[in-house]
Formats: structure tokens, C-alpha cells, sequence
């Protein structure tokens, strides 16, 4: 684990990414522990639609609060959704292409057929389905999202695993005697961390992005609570007259996903076995 | 007269900073047309990487010629040197001057094409024959390396072929452009013997036939002492002799010459079958295998498959605590698939496979052919050797400790190995692994699939005798599957013989060897390379092996004996 890390520390494009995401999770840490500029919720009714200045750092919206304060909020609020989405999608794909592949048959056939289903409709638009039926909320979002991306896990799991359980080491592990349980973890699972690793990353920004939208839509995460799509939609009526409102939350964005998806092709690359063989 | 090929002090690197890594350092050698040139070492010495630089295909694996020249001389009289050369030309000269045999033909072969069309490809680029020309030329090449219904495996993909079918796929498509120098990269290591004596003949054949020069890479000197006129002998990137044939084989120069000699397993015709542990009359077996028979559906059917691969046909032999039976046999005879099956690992057989309560839970443990692909990589060397324990429902505890430190030990590998994770080790400490992991369960029958076919000579000799040792410590009983002849003499007690799915003979392993009484059994003694039969003549043996598709419901006549010795029984061969 550590030596993933110092290698990603040591890729060009892994090392910005990581920073990037270091950054977001301090700026969401400060904000959950209510360490940010100004109280994020605070209407400073004086100060309106002021610029950025010394005291607001990223400008004022039309209510009097702090731009910078409510991003670092709305960063907390975007990347808890993000991973809560991404660790239940990781959880439930795994475990549906794990079995399609370890079963086999029918119920490769079945479980397989279902996920395509889901895979079928646009991220967006299934999300809003769900949304639709459901009602809008943070725990809606997670839940909307994690089944959004649940087929694309169950593939990058169950193709390796099929090859993988064509390997000699599986067949000699069924002439030990060892257990279902313990082929499944130790030997497929283990070897299945590379490839899940590099989608989770990947994954994390889709997520983000896919939460923005959903707020944006009003879908997501309620007013008053801040999140970066929800800013975002705030600020299109105003962009004329202040722009800030719409350039910082759309940059948080922005360097957000950059930030997942350089880390994840600097993991692909560290995990990739052919570049590593050359290493080893 | 211009030689085909010289090559001058031919250095070859790789990674960042190729002159300091460098793999081969400082190789020459000349190649006359018609000739063949044997390179010979073991893994590591850096002969593929020799032979991949004279077409420049090592820059594709990241390699880099540091110095020296490689001058070819082209069919219009020029003279290429290929160190210098752009790829346009290159591309050229791969095409239609240097062909090439690969060492691995499964990733050779592209997956999603029939071998047919692949074939066809090869024959539409470099001889401009289309349609059913094409395809006419494609059957008449897979009948020339000996592929059994080759008319309907025209539309097989790769992955329905063997390995050793794949190998012949591949001799095929390199024969379609007829080159001027061919370069053999190991090319019948994962072949059977009788089709690597018939594929050695063809390439002979060949090479008389068109003129073509060929280099012959192996590890194998026993190989290439009927086929090569110059032999050069390499080690860690030097070639350490180079000589006419003869003179390297009848007296060699160099130490590390002598020792490749010496450490080739030499097959002598039953004189040096193994003197301790004989098999006594009447004692009970530990396993006792009954009319097995393995099948694998092909083509369905509305309700069912309308034909089955006959894998295993009616196998039956017994085994004694302490003793090894051999199976020999060419890939595709079933001795793999027999020896899974007492495993339990296929899924469609029958036959009654009794075992006698052994020491253990699970008396019968397998090693398996490749170390590479049969040790979980992810998992260190403790974990490895724990499960199965684990899976026995031992517990993690002190004595287990003990019990791996104790076997890592027995079978030669340091004490901090237990930490390590197998790419760790080379292929001969990972199948010492495999060993260990095997004997966790103290079983009391081992089957060894191709052990050691997948090692060095030098490696295979030391772990044949670690084999023996813990053979006669434990009182194991071994299950040997191998396709050599000459690893089999030193091993065995008792040799089966397996052909098409089916035992041909089976006895004492000195009475199989010395005085074999079946066409197939002599057929595959007399296919087993060995220096001293260097100037006896191949011929290219057009036996066909029967194709083992049959209708659903046929089942093979019963099988006669013959009793040809004490212990020593021939099935009867009925003329067909």
C-alpha cells in the first residue's frame, strides 16, 4: 500500500492528482469542523454581490454569504456523496461480477443481462428515474449513483475473474480442498485490487460530476445545505452582474475531476503489470 | 562467397540506460546460405535476445543495439545492414527475408481469427494467393506439420487447438513465405517428441528443399546435434565457443560446455532406469484407477451434445505406496486429463478412482506443469504454504511454522524465503515451492503434471533428484506425466503409455524401455533427441493421429492384452 503510494507520488501526473485531492479533502475537513472563513450559512446582508476582496476571498452571492465558505462546505457535501455512491457501486458490482463469474451458467446469463439493462440507459437520466420515484435528497443522490455505476464495476470484476479462475493456482487450491469462501477472496479477489483500484479513482470523478448534475437539476442536495452543483444553478441567473459565482464553483469542478482522473492513470500505469514486470 | 548473415560484436541493452544494461555483450558469428546455426544456452544467457536483434524486432521489446553491425545479404545480392536500417525497410526484409518461429505460440496467434484465415493471410502477403488458391495452400501446409483433420480445422480459432497444435500453426505460417533465413526461437519446446522429431525433419527437409539458412535457438543440445552444422554455445550474453558441430559435441573447449552436456537428461534406452523400491505382487495399491473414461461434449445437440471428445477412453492402472508410474504419451493422448481426473478437477467422467485411507485427509496432492501460473502472485510464500492447512482446518499456530520451515528446508530453499512472494524466485526455487506446498498435507501420492519440463536442463536434473530423495524419505508414491522419454527412464518404476486417450502398454519401466512392443511405443522411443544419434536419418513420419471426435453413444471395442514379460502388457493392435 505504501509503495503504491510512494510510486504515485513519484509519477508526474499521479503526483498532481494527489495533491489535487489532498487539497479538496483538507478544504472539506476545515469545512465540516467549521473552520472556514466566515459561517457558510451567515447572510452579511451589507455586503451583496461583493467581488472578491480581501475579506471574501471568492466574492458574495445574492443572499450575502461567503462564496469561498459555502464551497468549502459544498466540496465536503460533493466528495461525501462521491465516495458514499462509489464505495456502495465498488461493494455490489464487486460481488455481482464476482458471482456471474464464479457461478457461471445461468446465472452468469442473468445477473449479466440485468446489469446491462441498467448500462443501457444514459448515467444521468437513470439517476433522474430514481430520483423521480424516490424523492430528491443526499441519500437519495448516494443510492441513485451507486446504482448508476454498479454494472461498470460488475464487468471490470467479472472479466478478469473468469480468466482467473481458469489459472492453475485456483485448480490447485480445489485439489487442497480449500474453501469457496477462501478461493474467492485470496486468490481472485486479491488479484482483482489492481483493476478495481484504478476504476474506483475513475469512478470517483464520474460520480462528482454526476452528483453537480443532479444538484444543478435541483435533484441532489437541498438549499439551504451548499454543494458545488447547486452553486453552480444559484448563479446562472446572476452571471452577468457576478461572475465569481459561477467561476469558482465551476473551477472546484473542474480541478476535481482532473484531480481523480490524473491519479487514476497514474495508478493504471503503477498497476499495470507489464511496467511493473520491467521495474521488478 | 558472401555469407547470408555476419554479425560483428553485437551488443544489446535495455531499459533507460542500455550500455550498462546490457544483455548481450559482444557476439560475432557468420552464416553461410543453406547453413544452420544452433544457438544454444539456458535461460538467460541472452540467445533470444541475439536472434530478435538480426531482425530488429527487440527494439519492439524495448531493447537497443549499444554496437557491432549485422550485415544480410537480401535476395537481389545487396547487402542490408540491419542495425542501420529504417523500419520501412525492415518491414520488408521481416516479410519475406527473415521468417520466424516463436517460443510461445498461444500469444503468436491472434485469437479472434480461424487459424485458417490466418494462414490464408500469411500466404495472401507474401505469395499474392487469393481465394481458393489460398486456401488450398493453407491445407496443404497444415498437412505438411502433421495437423490430423486438417481440412476441418481450417475454421478452428486458436483457442481450440492444443498448445502443440498452435506450435505447428504456427511452422506453418512461417513456411508460407519461404524465406531465405529462418530463425527458430525454441520453436518445439512445448511440442511432443515424435512431432518435434517430425517438425526437426521437415525443417530439414525444408532447408534442403529451398536452400533456406535457418538459426536454431534452444536450450537443448541434443536437439539441434542431428540438424545444425555450427553451434555456438552462450552464457550470460558471451558466446563462450563456436565451432563446426562435431568438434563442439566430441570435445568441447569450454567448462560451461561440458556442464550443458553432462546435465542433459541422456535417454538410454532403459540402461539407466531407477534400481531402488520395486513393486512387490499382491500388495494393496494406494490408488487403483478403473476403467476411466473422460469426455468433454462438443456440437449441440436439440436435448444433447451430438458428439464428445474422447479424452480419456478406458483407463485403468493401479499404483503402490512408494512406487512412480510415468504416463508418456504426445499432448492430446490424456495423460493430463487423466491425472485431473483423479483429482476430481473435470467435470465429465467416469470410472471408479479408489483410494486406500492415506495419512491424511487428502492423500493425493498435484504439481502442476508451469510454477508461474500455479503460485497465487499476490500471496506471499507463508500464505501460500498455509492453505492447505487451512483448508484442512488446521490452525495458524507454531507446529505449522515448523512444518513449512522444515519443508522449505527439505526441499533446498532458504529459511527467509517465507516472506518472499514468488516472483521472487526463479522457476526452479518456484517449483521447489510447489513441492513443499504439496507435501504440506504429508499425502502419501503425488501427481506430478510436467514438473520439471518447464525448467532449465541443469535446473531439471537437481529437482529430479530432490524428487527421488523425498520420494524414498516420505514414501511417496508418484504419478509422473511427462512427454520425455529421458526424464521419465531416471524416475520411473512402471511407464504407461498413453495414445489417444487410451493405455498402449504398461509395465516395468526397463522392460517399456529397453524392449517396447507397441508401434506407437517405438515410434516415440525412437523420436527421443539425443547427442549421440546425430547422424541417424530423420524421416518424416506422416502417422496421422486419429481424430478423437466421436458420435454420442460410441464406445471404443474392448480392449485385448498381451502379455509381453513379467509385468509388461501391450494392447493389441488391430489393424485398421
Amino acid at each position: 500500500m505504501t509503495r503504491v503510494f510512494g510510486a504515485l507520488w513519484q509519477h508526474p501526473s499521479g503526483r498532481v492528482g494527489l495533491f489535487i485531492i489532498g487539497l479538496y479533502l483538507t478544504l472539506a475537513l476545515l469545512g465540516v469542523l467549521g473552520l472556514t472563513p466566515h459561517p457558510a450559512l451567515k447572510q452579511f446582508m451589507i455586503d451583496r454581490l461583493t467581488g472578491p476582496s480581501a475579506s471574501y476571498w471568492m466574492g458574495t452571492d445574492l443572499l450575502g454569504r461567503d462564496t469561498m465558505s459555502r464551497l468549502m462546505l459544498g466540496i465536503g457535501q460533493s466528495m461525501l456523496i462521491a465516495f458514499a455512491s462509489v464505495a456502495w457501486a465498488t461493494l455490489a458490482g464487486t460481488i455481482i461480477g464476482l458471482f456471474a463469474a464464479w457461478l457461471g451458467g445461468l446465472w452468469d446469463g442473468v445477473l449479466m443481462r440485468l446489469m446491462d439493462v441498467l448500462l443501457a440507459f444514459p448515467a444521468i437520466l437513470l439517476a433522474l428515474l430514481i430520483i423521480a420515484i424516490v424523492g430528491p435528497g443526499t441519500f437519495t443522490s448516494v443510492t441513485a449513483i451507486a446504482i448508476v455505476y454498479t454494472p461498470i464495476f460488475a464487468r471490470v470484476v467479472r472479466g478478469p475473474a473468469l480468466s482467473l479462475k481458469q489459472r492453475d493456482f485456483v485448480d490447485a487450491a480445489r485439489t487442497f480442498g480449500s474453501s469457496q469462501r477462501y478461493i474467492l477472496s485470496r486468490h481472485l479477489l486479491l488479484n482483482l485490487v489492481a483493476p478495481l483500484a484504478v476504476q474506483v479513482t475513475l469512478a470517483l470523478a464520474w460520480a462528482l460530476l454526476t452528483e453537480a448534475g443532479l444538484s444543478f437539476l435541483g435533484l441532489g442536495t437541498q438549499p439551504p445545505t451548499p454543494s458545488l452543483g447547486l452553486m453552480l444553478a444559484e448563479s446562472k441567473n446572476l452571471m452577468q452582474q457576478a461572475p465569481w459565482l459561477m467561476i469558482f464553483p465551476a473551477l472546484t469542478i473542474m480541478l476535481g475531476i482532473l484531480g481523480f482522473n490524473l491519479t487514476g492513470d497514474a495508478l493504471r500505469d503503477i498497476l499495470d503489470p507489464r511496467t511493473q514486470r520491467r521495474t521488478a | 562467397m558472401t555469407p547470408l548473415l555476419r554479425v560483428r560484436d553485437l551488443h544489446v541493452g535495455f531499459g533507460r540506460d542500455p550500455k550498462a544494461n546490457e544483455v548481450v555483450k559482444g557476439v560475432s558469428f557468420e552464416l553461410m546460405a543453406g547453413q544452420t546455426l544452433a544457438i544454444v544456452g539456458e535461460s538467460g544467457s541472452g540467445k533470444s535476445v541475439t536472434a530478435l536483434s538480426i531482425n530488429r524486432l527487440v527494439d519492439f521489446g524495448g531493447g537497443q543495439i549499444t554496437a557491432g553491425s549485422i550485415h544480410f545479404q537480401r535476395s537481389d545480392g545487396s547487402v542490408l545492414d540491419v542495425t542501420q536500417a529504417d523500419e520501412k525497410t525492415l518491414r520488408r526484409v521481416r516479410g519475406s527475408g527473415i521468417g520466424m518461429i516463436f517460443q510461445e505460440p498461444m500469444t503468436s496467434l491472434n485469437p479472434v481469427h480461424t487459424i485458417g484465415a490466418q494462414i490464408e493471410e500469411a500466404f495472401r502477403l507474401n505469395r499474392g494467393l487469393t481465394g481458393a488458391a489460398g486456401r488450398q495452400a493453407a491445407l496443404d501446409v497444415l498437412d505438411r506439420v502433421r495437423i490430423p483433420d486438417a481440412k476441418s480445422r481450417l475454421a478452428y480459432y486458436p483457442h481450440q487447438l492444443s498448445g502443440g497444435m498452435r506450435q505447428r500453426v504456427m511452422i506453418a505460417m512461417a513456411l508460407a513465405s519461404s524465406p531465405r533465413l529462418l530463425i527458430a526461437d525454441e520453436p518445439t519446446t512445448a511440442l511432443d517428441v515424435t512431432v518435434q522429431a517430425q517438425i526437426m525433419a521437415l525443417l530439414a527437409e525444408l532447408r534442403a528443399e529451398t536452400g533456406m539458412s535457418m538459426i536454431f535457438i534452444t536450450h537443448d543440445i541434443g536437439l539441434v546435434a542431428g540438424i545444425a552444422d555450427n553451434i555456438m554455445v552462450m552464457q550470460q550474453g558471451v558466446a563462450v565457443e563456436q565451432n563446426q558441430i562435431d568438434a563442439v559435441l566430441d570435445n568441447p573447449q569450454h567448462d560451461y560446455t561440458r556442464h550443458l552436456l553432462k546435465a542433459v537428461p541422456h535417454f538410454s534406452a532403459g540402461k539407466a532406469v531407477r534400481t531402488d523400491g520395486h513393486r512387490v505382487e499382491g500388495r494393496a495399491p494406494i490408488v487403483s484407477v478403473d476403467d476411466l473414461v473422460v469426455r468433454f461434449p462438443v456440437g449441440r445437440g436439440l436435448f444433447r451434445a451430438k458428439a464428445a471428445v474422447h479424452a480419456v477412453d478406458g483407463v485403468s492402472f493401479d499404483l503402490q505406496p512408494g512406487e512412480t508410474l510415468a504416463i508418456v504419451g504426445e499432448s492430446g493422448s490424456g495423460k493430463s486429463t487423466t491425472a485431473r481426473a483423479i483429482l476430481g478437477l473435470n467435470s465429465h467422467q467416469r470410472g471408479a478412482i479408489t483410494t486406500a485411507a492415506g495419512r491424511s485427509r487428502r492423500p493425493i496432492q498435484m504439481v502442476f506443469q508451469d510454477p508461474f501460473a500455479s503460485l497465487n502472485p499476490r500471496l506471499n510464500v507463508e500464505a501460500l504454504l498455509a492453505e492447505p492447512a487451512i483448508a484442512n482446518g488446521q490452525r495458524k499456530d507454531a507446529a505449522l511454522h515448523e512444518r513449512m520451515q522444515f519443508l522449505l528446508e527439505r526441499v533446498g530453499l532458504p529459511a527467509d524465503a517465507l516472506e518472499r512472494y514468488p516472483h521472487q524466485f526463479s522457476g526452479g526455487q518456484r517449483q521447489r515451492l510447489c513441492i513443499a506446498r504439496a507435501l504440506m498435507l504429508n499425502p502419501d501420492v503425488v501427481v506430478l503434471d510436467e514438473a520439471v519440463s518447464a525448467l532449465d536442463v541443469s535446473v531439471q536434473a537437481r529437482v529430479l533428484d530432490l524428487l527421488v530423495d523425498l520420494q524414498r524419505e516420505f514414501n511417496l508414491a508418484y504419478l509422473f506425466i511427462s512427454h520425455d522419454m529421458a526424464v521419465v527412464e531416471r524416475i520411473a518404476h512402471r511407464i504407461a503409455v498413453m495414445f489417444a486417450g487410451q493405455i498402449v502398454e504398461i509395465g516395468e519401466a526397463r522392460g517399456v524401455l529397453a524392449d517396447p512392443q507397441h508401434s506407437y511405443t517405438k515410434r516415440l522411443i525412437a523420436a527421443v533427441p539425443a547427442v549421440e544419434r546425430r547422424n541417424q536419418h530423420f524421416a518424416v513420419d506422416m502417422t496421422q493421429v486419429p481424430s478423437l471426435v466421436r458420435q454420442a453413444g460410441y464406445e471404443p471395442p474392448e480392449a485385448r492384452w498381451r502379455q509381453a514379460g513379467i509385468d509388461h502388457q501391450v494392447r493389441v493392435e488391430v489393424a485398421s
